[in-house]
């Protein structure tokens, strides 16, 4: 009982870049269990993704591929992942903490009677015991937890380890996914009508709040997200916001919201309430632009700039615009 | 149809956290406590199926201290008809041996759904619906945002990372409940009355075997004072410069 098992997320054929994550974290807890670490994708035509993952730098892929599987299965994916591990000596499972992540890994903790550690930044193993790290209470502190039983499984929150990637060449095994009564199936997935970037993916979250006075005046904050070029930033919301109506709840930032870490966090009049700051103080730089030189935001605000939103927004998103057009 | 939600009490969102003097529990010295604001969803939506069926019974359950008993009455003043407390003194953070014990107790009750929040505001595991629903061996749905019910088969909707997902599952289901599924109701007078007079039930959680226990709990480190730039559009070049040169993000 010394492997590790990653499971890696495939969407529309595409492995999801934070699994390969989860496979750094593998590699490294495989090299100090002295096992090996193992991946095992669901899915249907998944080889693409299955060569990617045998390039990674993993000892073994397993892709468990077939008809049934082609739309997401929380029960029957389980299932499936927990069979073909049985006689893999399998002591941990990762997986990325997406929302494929959060529904399957407790399944498969479930059914292994397994500890499950969530939303995990760091995990280490040491003197036979897993121990991880995790934000609790929104990112207000930090608990460091250490298993207790044979299984230990872990989702990882997206953007903490580097990707893996190598030239490795690992044996990809094909398994037929097992046929079986589905207890719940997805019929459709809907492609979010936006093409913007996922929030907790975005490289820059530019969010808005009461400052901006009406629902329309998100436009401005549109307008700078999309200044920084397609596929970067993302456009967030304050709880006030969300309340009100004006934007949907998967823009929504802070503890009942989204937490996020970008590289480049731009609060546009958010007044920066103890539970919004929980859902981005982790961000590496912050800015503020809001009217009160008072407001709390500044406090965690690398750079503040005091003014009209109306008035400072269009000319940073020009300033914005120039310097990507320069690049 | 039999409901069963799930709930929690939790530290209000407001609170500012301090560390116990053990390092491996919160200060709790003058902590305000609050249902947790995802099982609000969880139990509005299980008073509206029952609405809907035109009949059946909502029962509230948590495993916590003797205190959640104002978060269960609380619960009653809504709608729900009967109230069961597990009590521990321990904080309930570990997924696995909370939801094996709420696992046990279901089985022990007549239960078609079982509704709870996405995640507890506390331990933010996110993970109690599927691991619940694994041990029942109901089927499961999680971060429900929108969710109807026609005879005895659901269709769910959730996000996922850049798209919505619709889903359908039949009863028994375990459904963990997102913001926007519903706009809970508040208790009325009249709701607060009937509750006074509604069961609820006291008996001590069987627990298992803690399996991941705490080492420690850590504050994150305070973020350096920043500096204001200045004021009004004349600021932007210094934060350009300041972005380029300094922060190096542009």
């Amino acid at each position: 009982m010394s492997n590790i098992i990653v499971i890696a997320e495939v969407r529309e054929g595409a492995l999801k870049r934070a699994s390969l994550e989860a496979v750094t974290l593998g590699l490294e807890l495989a090299n100090a269990t002295g096992g090996k670490a193992i991946a095992i994708a669901c899915g249907h035509d998944i080889d693409a993704a299955s060569a990617e993952l045998a390039a990674s730098g993993v000892q073994q892929v397993i892709a468990i591929d077939g008809d049934s599987f082609a739309n997401y299965s929380g029960d029957g994916w389980a299932k499936a992942i927990v069979e073909q591990s049985r006689d893999l000596a399998a002591t941990g499972y990762l997986m990325a903490h997406t929302a494929m992540g959060k529904d399957l890994l407790p399944r498969v903790a479930a059914a292994l009677d397994a500890s499950i550690a969530t939303d995990v930044v760091a995990a280490s193993y040491a003197d036979g015991r897993f121990t991880a790290q995790k934000p609790v209470f929104a990112g207000k502190a930090t608990m460091t937890a250490s298993s207790k039983r044979d299984v230990f499984c872990a989702t990882l929150r997206p953007n903490n380890y580097p990707a893996a990637s190598g030239d490795g060449n690992a044996e990809v095994t094909k398994a037929a996914a097992p046929a079986g009564e589905l207890l719940s199936v997805v019929k459709e997935v809907v492609a979010s009508s936006s093409d913007r970037t996922p929030l907790q993916e975005a490289r820059v979250v530019v969010s808005g709040g009461r400052g901006l006075k009406e629902a329309e005046h998100f436009k401005l904050v549109e307008d700078l997200a999309a200044a920084f070029g397609p596929g970067v930033a993302a456009v967030g919301a304050s709880r006030a916001v969300v309340d009100a109506g004006w934007r949907p709840h998967r823009e929504q930032v802070g503890q009942t919201g989204k937490v996020v870490a970008p590289p480049l966090y731009i609060a546009v009049g958010i007044s920066g309430a103890i539970q919004h700051l929980a859902g981005m103080r982790t961000a590496r730089t912050i800015v503020a632009i809001n009217k009160d030189p008072d407001a709390p935001i500044f406090k965690v605000a690398d750079y503040g700039i005091v003014g009209d939103a109306f008035e400072v927004v269009p000319a940073l998103t020009a300033a914005i615009a120039e310097v990507v057009a320069s690049k | 149809m039999d409901i069963v939600v799930c709930i929690k009490r939790v530290p209000a969102t407001d609170t500012t956290i301090k560390l116990a003097a053990d390092g491996k529990s919160i200060d709790t010295t003058g902590i305000q406590y609050e249902l947790n604001p995802y099982d609000e969803f969880a139990l509005e939506q299980a008073l509206r199926i029952k609405e809907q069926l035109g009949g059946g019974t909502v029962t509230v359950v948590t495993i916590g201290s003797k205190d959640t008993q104002k978060e269960l009455r609380d619960g009653l003043a809504r709608g729900a008809d009967k109230a069961v407390l597990l009590t521990t003194d321990q904080w309930i953070c570990d997924g696995a041996s909370t939801a094996r014990a709420l696992a046990d107790w279901i089985k022990s009750v007549p239960c078609d759904i079982v509704l709870c929040g996405r995640q507890a505001v506390d331990s933010d595991n996110n993970q109690l619906a599927p691991n619940l629903a694994t041990h029942l061996g109901f089927a499961c749905v999680t971060e429900v945002n929108k969710l109807t019910l026609d005879g005895d088969t659901f269709t769910a909707e959730r996000d996922i990372e850049g798209a919505r997902e619709v889903l359908t599952c039949s009863t028994p289901a375990v459904l963990s409940c997102q913001k926007g599924l519903n706009e809970p109701r508040y208790p009325n007078l009249k709701g607060i009355m009937a509750a006074k007079k509604k069961p609820l039930e006291e008996a001590e959680a069987q627990l298992p075997e803690t399996a991941m226990e705490i080492v420690s709990l850590s504050l994150p480190p305070a973020r350096a004072a920043g500096r204001i730039l200045g004021e009004g559009a004349d600021a932007v070049g210094a934060l350009i410069e300041a972005l380029r040169n300094e922060a190096k993000v542009l």
